[in-house]
């Protein structure tokens, strides 16, 4: 039995009856016990899959109805919701938070016969972009143990990278299922902001995230799309997609669109490497007759910043309840004194959560607001008038997903301001609500990069298309698990 | 002079859900923390629902005030700690970038004083806490989550009281106008809730929170008038700070935390997106609006030529005036709103009694007529209400059931005319001298009949059998 296929083949064969479910999971359960160990993409297994899968193969047999993913194995990022399930955000303080309601994401998910195989790792409250701000220990590359896998969606892009799953959702507040899909190889879509449901996904900084997939193909990111897009009651922040079929017509290639090379994402401090992958890919984007050309976006210089100031002050407030009387919860009363109680709690929190806190507790408040926040707030809306008026002009943006390599575990956790300039080329998808994918493109001494398209908002469909185009013209090696 | 400004908070208690979910606006009858939900009570993941039907009733609330209501609101959150508070943070709104509250300046007439309004805005209630034992000293602090949530409506006036008498009347024209708009029953425990500041000429506003009722309140605002002249009088300035209300020692107390300082680090609301309040919305919602109170008068006392007094009683009160509209008949429309206004008011004067009433309007009708066509006294009338309101049974059973009829047989009101003659002869020569003592008769006559006999015609009989 061949775990290495794409979502979209999985259902085929599941379907014309060449593979049962029940087969497959068992299959991948044994991979996740076989490798999990060292690359520790999982945070708790589903120990029901495979009854689960034998249930859905005897819908199969009885002729009953089935959904559209045919018991196909889903890992989702452990600050996603599943019902009477763990959700930790890889966090000491929801340590034993067990979610009383499906996210909307897996209600839709559960309705087409997904079976989640487990939660997967991630940096602390999404906050980071390796896992190794994860309370439980970091995530691995599979294409080299030694290096982090990106994050803050590591366990997810591990997971669908080293077979332990065909599809996976993340989250992405600045990058988070980008920045991972390029490290480990694998695709990673951030949708148009509104576009999938948040409910039930953890809020980081709720403004700006997203739910989205990652995948073996740019199909399986359409696929999964169809799957969890759509108007819901729960978020007053969702659009109506109409019901768009993102499958269909992702062929239809990318002749004569005009592609905008962002400028402030190919300068200094990106490594040679990426930078010629992508040269490579925009000469192989105008061999599919698209027109590309640089365009600059000059607020992209501060858009690292004004992200950190507009999350951290979002997270201040979203994190605010876990204070105690709720969550990490002390049963001694001893000496009670309620900010001596909430301060016992924060200590639960890690050090990247506990500096974003506190981050956030100091750029929105009255004295500094000014110089921090509404200076933020300002970027962002000229960032937003920027890439609105470049897409009067271009169909699609494009530009390195990350300007570097992965790099070490280790390497650069203490050295949080390098860390935050890692996000620069991801962030402006995030502060204007953009869709953006990352792609796999090549592969330099063992480590992977990736290409990100941007598109306007809305225009996923677009996006998908040209992702499709360009993951056409790529041919890369196998993971070396 | 003295100033004095309010903040008002109304519960939207007419509203069938919360602000943000679906649990029940009415908290009241559950038991604690169960009537919550993951979105009331803030668990990861939740987010808010907004309940268009309050922004549309606070909407009504502001042009009722004849506030500004703006194209498109937006929602803010207020940041601080607080054990009530399930999320930490308040969704609240503020004029941070324009007027984006419900409603911006506007006015409520006080007779024939201005109050102006400073703004108005839709929030959500925090929890409850309950203290166990004295709230001194206190081991065990419980919170109840049933009313997190509730849609509140906060209503901030200018500083134009001058006095505890203005304050009082203002509240209860707000309070009426609020419950005319059918947007809140202010009766209910805690659903109006008010919080003062106060300044006297020379010296700085001092606020007062923690106020229970619109009684205390007025006590409140009179404590704190004197203390600060006292200080005055004496020199001694008159520092800006916040008192708590002591509730068991009636004074105000200087609030040790310093309020002043509290950051609340505001900011938009993103999960809930601008709501656009267009025109069209704006039309529709004065459609929906209720008849307010001032033309529900003006039209009672000129179509119905009620007196003023009666139709200002009688509009003021939506449970009455309801009764009134539903009742009434251009015919019978004076008794009604007399019935209502003389005789009913005792029986229904509290909340309690008003629920428990087994009144309707056709009873009110039924009465009236029965008057106007002289088959029941108003004497009787008033003893029949007494046991509709009780029971509910139907006026033409009591009237049989209570005797209640009118003796208007001629031959039979004679007879009992007859022996009262020849009780009270006294009583007789004297009417015989001084017709104006006559009326002492017509009482025991009435006395004989338990009130049912036809006051005009016992008099008529009397005078000619007197005569």
């Amino acid at each position: 039995m061949n775990i290495k296929i794409s979502a979209l083949q999985f259902t085929r064969e599941v379907k014309s009856g060449s593979i049962s479910a029940e087969d497959f999971i068992a299959k991948t359960m044994e991979q996740i016990q076989n490798i999990d160990d060292n690359l520790h993409a999982f945070l708790s297994i589903n120990d029901k899959a495979v009854d689960q899968a034998r249930e859905i193969d005897k819908k199969i047999k009885s002729g009953g109805k089935i959904g559209q993913c045919f018991g196909m194995p889903i890992s989702i990022k452990d600050n996603i919701c599943i019902k009477d399930t763990k959700t930790t955000c890889a966090s000491k303080m929801l340590e034993n938070f067990i979610a009383p309601y499906d996210a909307t994401v897996i209600t839709k998910l559960k309705q087409q016969d997904a079976i989640f195989v487990g939660k997967v790792n991630l940096d602390e409250f999404a906050m980071g972009l390796s896992t190794e701000f994860s309370a439980y220990g970091p995530s691995k590359n599979p294409w080299n143990t030694d290096y982090v896998p990106g994050g803050s969606s590591g366990g997810s892009a591990v997971s669908v990278s080293a077979f332990e799953c065909v599809a996976s959702l993340g989250s992405d507040t600045g990058g988070s299922v980008r920045n991972p899909a390029s490290f480990c190889s694998t695709v990673g879509y951030k949708p148009t902001y509104g576009l999938v449901s948040r409910y039930g996904l953890i809020s980081y900084a709720n403004s700006i995230e997203q739910i989205g997939p990652l995948t073996r193909t740019v199909e399986d990111a359409a696929f999964m799309l169809n799957l969890i897009a759509g108007l819901d009651s729960n978020d007053n922040t969702t659009v109506d997609n109409n019901n768009e079929d993102y499958l269909k017509d992702i062929n239809s290639g990318i002749e004569g669109k005009k592609i905008g090379i962002i400028k402030e994402m190919i300068g200094e401090g990106i490594d040679p490497s990426v930078l010629s992958a992508t040269k490579d890919a925009i000469s192989k984007l105008e061999g599919l007759g698209a027109t590309c050309e640089e365009v600059s976006l000059d607020m992209v210089k501060y858009s690292v910043a004004a992200y950190y100031i507009i999350t951290a002050t979002e997270a201040g407030s979203n994190l605010a309840r876990y204070d105690n009387l709720r969550y990490g919860y002390d049963f001694s009363v001893e000496g009670f004194e309620f900010n001596s109680y909430i301060e016992k709690a924060r200590k639960k929190f890690g050090s990247e959560v506990t500096r974003r806190m506190i981050l956030g507790g100091f750029v929105p408040s009255a004295g500094h607001a000014g110089r921090y926040f509404l200076k933020a707030l300002k970027v962002k809306s000229k960032l937003l008038r920027q890439i609105n008026d470049a897409f009067k002009k271009f169909d699609l943006l494009i530009s390195p997903t990350v300007p570097i390599l992965p790099f070490k575990i280790g390497e650069k956790i203490n050295d949080p301001v390098t860390l935050f300039l890692i996000d620069i080329n991801t962030v402006t998808a995030n502060l204007t609500g953009k869709p953006a994918i990352s792609i796999p493109y090549a592969i330099s001494n063992g480590l992977p990069i990736g290409i990100q398209l941007i598109a306007n908002s809305m225009n996923d469909k677009l996006l998908l298309q040209a992702a499709y185009a360009l993951e056409k013209t790529v041919k890369l090696p196998e993971v070396p698990i | 002079m003295t100033k004095i400004g309010l903040e008002i908070h109304s519960q939207l208690t007419k509203l069938e859900s919360k602000l943000f979910c679906s649990c029940k606006a009415n908290y009241r009858e559950f038991e604690p923390n169960t009537n919550i939900c993951p979105i009331c009570i803030g668990l990861p993941g939740s987010l808010p629902r907004l309940n268009q039907k309050a922004v549309e009733k606070a909407t009504m609330i502001a042009m009722a005030l004849n506030c500004s209501t703006p194209e498109k609101i937006a929602f803010f959150r207020k940041n601080y700690f607080y054990p009530d508070l399930p999320k930490n943070f308040q969704i609240t709104q503020l004029n941070l970038y324009g007027n984006t509250s419900v409603g911006g300046t506007g006015i409520l007439m006080v007779g024939e004083k201005k109050i102006r309004i400073t703004r108005i805005q839709l929030e959500e209630d925090p929890g409850r806490l309950i203290y166990e034992g004295s709230s001194e000293k206190n081991l065990v602090t419980l919170v109840d989550y049933n009313r997190a949530g509730t849609p509140l409506v906060e209503i901030v006036t200018e500083p134009d009281f001058e006095n505890p008498r203005e304050v009082r009347e203002f509240l209860n024209i707000l309070s009426n106008l609020l419950e005319n708009l059918d947007v809140s029953d202010p009766s209910l425990e805690g659903a109006m809730r008010a919080d003062a500041n106060v300044s006297i000429e020379g010296g700085n506003k001092v606020e007062i929170k923690n106020i229970g009722s619109f009684h205390d309140l007025e006590k409140a605002i009179h404590f704190e008038i004197t203390r600060q002249q006292s200080l005055h009088s004496r020199d001694i300035p008159i520092i800006q700070e916040t008192r708590h209300w002591d509730d068991k020692r009636k004074i105000t107390v200087s609030s040790r935390s310093k309020e002043e300082d509290l950051d609340y680090r505001y900011f938009l609301e993103g999960d809930i997106p601008w709501v656009k309040i267009g025109n069209e919305v704006k039309e529709k919602l004065k459609s929906e609006m209720p008849e307010s109170i001032s033309s529900k008068k003006q039209r009672y006392i000129s179509k119905y030529n009620i007196p003023a007094q009666v139709a200002d009683v009688l509009s003021s009160d939506k449970f009455y005036s309801d009764l009134f509209e539903d009742a009434h008949t251009k015919e019978n429309a004076k008794e009604v709103a007399n019935i209502i206004t003389t005789d009913l008011m005792g029986l229904v004067d509290t909340r309690e009694k008003r629920e428990s009433s087994k009144l309707k309007p056709s009873h009110l009708q039924e009465i009236a007529d029965s008057i106007q066509s002289n088959k029941i006294t108003r004497n009787s009338a008033k003893n029949a209400l007494y046991e509709i309101v009780k029971t509910g049974k139907k006026l033409s059973d009591l009237i049989s059931e209570l005797d209640l009829g009118n003796v208007s047989d001629e031959s039979e009101l004679l007879q009992i005319i007859e022996s009262v003659i020849l009780e009270e002869p006294q009583a007789v020569e004297q009417a015989k001298s001084n017709l104006l003592t006559i009326n002492y008769l017509v009482g025991k006559v009435m006395q004989k009949t338990k009130g049912k006999a036809d006051p005009k015609l016992t008099l008529d009989l009397l005078k000619k059998k007197i005569q």
